[in-house]
């Protein structure tokens, strides 16, 4: 009686360690969903979508430019901010506001990626606060769920100019 | 014959259930608990590697302490290297978020830590490719804090966490009791 107790207890918690691991795996290397909240990426992203980010390209170092990223804030590491890459390392990246008369550039720093929100009006990101390590990049969002009309890949940068292509 | 078969069938079935559970339990084990890796280089000598190349040290990188990002000056810990992201280095915790240190070589000569953010640096001064280099780091890379050297053998210890006298911090904040008068602006 005893050991059949036991036995079970023990073949349940071996079976939850399997499945967290089976978990943490598939949401550590595969992929996640996320749901954002905040204007910066409108209108690509509004607030409160439910979007699908995939973890392969981060772990292969395939993240491109004009992706949509998932990413950890560099001042507050227990939160993400979800932004378009716009400078790889080694790329020139206007850092001035759309409106501002005077251009100003930069280069993005080894290692380092340029990253915008779509709003560029309402919107912190690398302008602010400078190129960010490629590291804290968690996931590409590569899938939007929620709401349902709008279910699908994700358009285009909106802001032309941004972006400079690649040669 | 039909018996080897089904023997055989069940061989791999067993091989097969056994890899599903090993595989994700040892990553997981990896990414969330405990880390094991051979230190290279001799950024953080005496502490580590204090005869070089000849006998680098293993240590195991604590994953499950820092899963709150929470670090104490002194700590030795393991973070993704700002310039490359394949690459990560070990280095000893000067400074936390709020502090105010005196740099060696930076281009500042005093820096505020900014918030998220550590200074790093290796015990080696000047063999080392530290904060010095490339400024604060963001908690985000951290990878993990070294809690034991397991090799060789006869050096199996316990880290402690130890500031260098000469590297404390001129201004600290002591812990989170202090109201820092910093205007907060994150409208994410």
């Amino acid at each position: 009686m005893l050991y059949s107790v036991l036995g079970k207890t023990l073949g349940f918690v071996g079976f939850t360690i399997q499945y967290g691991c089976l978990a943490h795996c598939a949401f550590e290397y595969i992929g996640e969903f996320v749901m954002c909240s905040g204007p910066s990426m409108e209108p690509t992203i509004t607030n409160h979508d439910v979007v699908f980010s995939e973890r392969v390209s981060r772990h292969l170092y395939r993240i491109e430019k004009g992706d949509i990223v998932i990413a950890k804030s560099p001042f507050n590491p227990r939160m993400n901010i979800c932004k378009r890459v716009v400078g790889l390392e080694g790329d020139k990246v206007c850092t001035s506001r759309p409106s501002d008369s005077f251009k100003t550039h930069t280069f993005v720093p080894r290692g380092h990626v340029w990253l915008e929100g779509d709003n560029l009006h309402n919107s912190s990101d690398s302008r602010s606060y400078g190129p960010i390590p490629y590291a804290l990049i968690r996931g590409r969002v590569c899938l939007k769920l929620w709401p349902p009309h709008s279910f699908g890949a994700l358009s285009q940068s909106p802001n032309d100019g941004r972006i400079t292509p690649s040669e | 014959m039909a018996q080897k078969t089904g023997l055989g069938r069940r061989y791999i079935r067993a091989f097969v259930s056994g890899f599903f559970v090993a595989v994700p339990v040892t990553v997981t084990v990896l990414d969330r608990l405990a880390y094991v890796a051979r230190v290279d280089g001799a950024s953080m000598q005496p502490s580590l590697n204090p005869e070089g190349a000849s006998a680098p040290d293993v240590v195991l990188l604590n994953r499950w302490s820092v899963r709150n990002y929470q670090v104490q000056r002194g700590d030795i810990v393991s973070v993704v290297s700002p310039k490359n992201p394949k690459q990560k280095i070990i280095k000893r915790v000067i400074a936390l978020e709020g502090d105010f240190i005196k740099t060696l070589g930076y281009k500042n000569r005093y820096v505020r830590v900014p918030d998220g953010h550590l200074w790093i640096e290796g015990d080696h001064h000047g063999h080392s490719f530290d904060s010095n280099t490339f400024g604060p780091v963001s908690l985000g890379l951290l990878h993990g804090r070294a809690s034991h050297i397991i090799w060789p053998p006869n050096r199996w210890q316990k880290i402690k966490p130890s500031v260098p006298p000469d590297r404390r911090p001129l201004l600290s904040w002591g812990g989170s009791t202090e109201d820092e008068d910093d205007d907060d602006d994150d409208d994410e």
